[in-house]
């Protein structure tokens, strides 16, 4: 009896302690007419899967190049990704991307419903599958009343919740996050945290978030890689040790919140100076 | 705007040429210049008839076929071209001595080389109608929304898929216009197509009104062309309109903003 509750518990530990995501020594060293630029040096880090994890590091850090070469559409210069044990050599079929370009991301010529659809369509779901899961999929982000409009016909908020429906009929193991909310109000922003939160919780996919938002991933991730200013690396990574039920006031004043912010915060300060926590214990200062 | 407004609007420059035609030839008896009520009688007398189905539709099927054809090659090519950018500098130097070319300028050398037959006079409108699609295809393939494209990719859209699904719709403004273009120079180039050793179709026709002096029928049937000009022109605008409804929606909401 007690054998039969516990392993359940047990496996689901397990399962959270496999590493979904390996990143490996990845460089990046774009050519440009004035010399070779070294976007990422040295990027190495796991994560383990149904994790949230947000990336955070100063503008021009690298993180879109970063999120591009996990999404199998950069070719590193050196370095490897793996997913699911299996090298990313080009789009994972298990990953689904939410851009922070929605208003580009989205097919202009298809409807809400066209575009949720369109990725399944091309995977041959039978049609009966399909229509249901982007059914659940619109509902899931609320917009279930607006499946026959246009992407164009919709606000910033909302075209980006008809681009995490697509996301999620999808059905990824990993869904990866660029900066989606960069370009949206306060309010719709802190409205789509919430609906990624729940989502995460719902579906248990694994979520990589990129952010150059602070207050963002404190409040979003399980874990925050700090990186550093260009050529990248990674500066710390921040256990967010914040209760799992997250609300958008009560969490965001919470001391422990603050001071997360706080030590995030000095690290990008630190990194855009150039400095690494390794070089300052190695007494370079 | 209401339908009633946008007829006024289509006939009321028409009307008042016509009333102007009507007004400045009431004295006159030129014998170049035509008036309108002769105009009208003459025209019915020369166009409703055999002269249809012996001229006017044999051309008519020419220009569509040319149309046709030179849409296809446009867009099949225009894709070929557009999708590498090493074939996009390959040919390009070539492809603008081409479209430099006046097309009536090949009628002789295709007389030659492929005979005096239809074959030759849809060529000579398909080696005109040809360049704006090309040309417009290959810039819409070439233009395409990077972030679009790497969307198609991350949810595994490639290849014949990828050309259906995202590169077709997104590159149909672009070849839509080069098909409207390519309208306007099918009309031309089917006449000039009838003007040299041929014995039937409407440039044909209207040639061999000139040169026996039957100065109201070669008015007729130049005004024959102005009308399937328009018409042409008039359905394109409907299927244009149904076909990129969301193109003119999405500009109409980047305006505004």
């Amino acid at each position: 009896m007690n054998d039969e509750v516990s392993r359940p518990a047990a496996s689901a530990r397990e399962q959270r302690q496999e590493i979904l995501l390996s990143v490996h020594g990845v460089q990046k060293i774009y050519a440009s007419k004035s010399g070779p630029v070294e976007a990422v040096r040295d990027l190495t880090f796991d994560l383990r899967r149904g994790e949230f994890a947000c990336i955070v590091g100063p503008s021009g850090a690298g993180k879109t190049t970063l999120l591009k070469i996990i999404a199998g559409l950069l070719e590193p210069t050196a370095g490897q990704v793996t997913l699911e044990g299996k090298p990313v050599t080009g789009p994972p079929k298990t990953m689904a991307v939410v851009f922070q370009e929605y208003g580009r991301s989205l097919f202009p010529w298809l409807t809400v419903q066209g575009n949720v659809d369109l990725p399944l369509k091309n995977a041959r779901v039978p049609k009966d599958e399909r229509d249901r899961r982007v059914t659940e999929a619109l509902e899931a982000v609320g917009m279930a009343h607006a499946h026959a409009r246009y992407p164009w016909q919709l606000s910033g908020g909302m075209q980006q919740r008809v681009a995490i429906a697509r996301a999620v009929a999808y059905k990824p193991h990993i869904l990866l996050m660029d900066e989606p909310f960069a370009a949206v109000d306060a309010q719709t922003r802190a409205d789509l945290e919430d609906l990624v939160r729940d989502i995460w919780h719902r579906l248990g996919v694994t979520v990589l978030f990129v952010t150059h938002d602070i207050d963002e991933s404190v409040y979003l991730a399980e874990r925050v890689l700090v990186l550093s200013s260009s050529p990248t690396v990674v500066q710390e990574v921040v256990t967010i040790d914040l209760p799992d039920e997250r609300n958008q006031l009560a969490t965001r004043s919470t001391p422990r919140f603050a001071e997360l912010r706080l030590h995030i915060h000095e690290q990008i300060q630190l990194a855009k100076r150039g400095l690494v926590p390794a070089q300052i214990a190695a007494g370079v200062l | 705007m209401s339908l009633i407004k946008r007829t006024a609007y289509f006939v009321a420059l028409p009307l008042i040429l016509v009333f102007l035609w009507w007004a400045l030839t009431l004295n006159s008896d030129s014998f170049w210049v035509p008036r309108p009520a002769q105009m009208v009688s003459t025209f019915t007398e020369v166009w409703i008839g055999p002269r249809f189905a012996n001229d006017v539709v044999p051309s008519l099927l020419r220009l569509l076929v040319g149309l046709a054809t030179a849409t296809v090659l446009g867009i099949g090519l225009g894709f070929v071209i557009g999708s590498s950018r090493t074939l996009r500098r390959l040919t390009e130097p070539v492809l603008e001595l081409f479209r430099a070319i006046p097309p009536p300028i090949l009628v002789p050398i295709l007389m030659l080389l492929v005979g005096v037959n239809d074959s030759m006079k849809v060529l000579v409108i398909v080696s005109g109608c040809i360049w704006p699609i090309l040309l417009n295809t290959i810039e819409g393939v070439r233009s395409m929304d990077e972030v679009l494209g790497d969307t198609a990719r991350v949810y595994g859209i490639q290849g014949l898929s990828r050309t259906i699904m995202l590169t077709l719709p997104a590159a149909s403004p672009y070849f839509v216009t080069g098909i409207r273009q390519a309208l306007s120079i099918g009309l031309i180039l089917m006449v000039i197509s009838e003007m040299f050793a041929s014995s039937s179709g409407l440039g044909f026709t209207i040639v061999a009104f000139q040169r026996s002096f039957a100065v109201p029928e070669m008015w007729s049937g130049i005004i024959l062309l102005g009308l399937i000009g328009v018409l042409l022109a008039a359905i394109f605008a409907v299927a244009e309109k149904r076909i990129l409804r969301w193109y003119y929606g999405l500009k109409e909401v980047e305006h505004s903003e």
